[in-house]
């Protein structure tokens, strides 16, 4: 095994755990708000550093490679933020609230903040979170 | 370096799997959304993985049209649950 697919390897591994992380945490999460934490921060570090590692791993071959990789980490960078911010944006608009454990005294401090409040528009969600 | 591929293929597909149950029981249009979006990501990370796999040069530019048009496809879903569009 040469340098490159040391490196490349260890690279490909981490971003692997970070996307089955990203996975998990889709699955495992509570609130939407919380799932798009899980689901757009770790997917992004996974999806760089696995395409990265390929890049490298392949930088042995050609440097056509590694600015083909370059293009599509930069266009990680800049699309999975915007996507999430995007979604975050839509379900604050749609009144969703974040889930709180316990008292619902925070609760009415969030919905005086977020506006009024409209049954009709939220759906139940795994409990007492709406 | 086989069997980095392998361990990484597997990693992916659970991640996909959860992701698609996160698709079916989402209980809001919201979920479903982010569960599409972290789906386009981890197939692009696996066409980019496969196209170093099979040595094919090709599968580079698909992940990058996949990555595009799924990006563009949950700005605009975004934007209809907003109800500005």
């Amino acid at each position: 095994m040469s340098i490159y697919e040391i490196i490349g390897g260890i690279l490909i591994l981490i971003g692997a755990v970070f996307l089955f992380l990203g996975g998990l945490g889709i699955y495992r999460m509570p609130d939407v708000y919380n799932r798009l934490q899980a689901g757009t921060k770790a997917t992004t570090l996974g999806a760089m550093s696995l395409i990265l590692g390929v890049g490298v791993v392949k930088m042995e071959d050609s440097w056509t490679w590694i600015v083909k990789m370059a293009i599509i980490i930069i266009f990680i960078a800049f699309s999975n933020p915007i996507s999430s911010h995007a979604l975050a944006r839509a379900m604050y608009h749609r009144k969703r609230y974040p889930y709180i454990k316990g008292d619902a005294k925070d609760m009415d401090a969030y919905r005086e903040v977020a506006g009024k409040d409209d049954p009709s528009d939220t759906s139940p969600d795994e409990g007492e979170n709406i | 370096m086989t069997y980095i591929f392998y361990i990484t293929i597997v990693l992916l597909s659970l991640g996909m799997i959860f992701s698609i149950i996160r698709f079916i029981k989402g209980p809001t249009a919201g979920d479903r959304t982010l569960a599409l979006d972290t789906m386009t990501t981890l197939m692009v990370a696996g066409l980019v993985l496969l196209s170093a796999v099979f040595n094919r040069f090709i599968y580079v530019d698909v992940a990058l049209i996949y990555g595009v048009l799924g990006f563009i496809g949950v700005i605009v879903i975004a934007r209809y649950l907003e109800g500005a569009l």
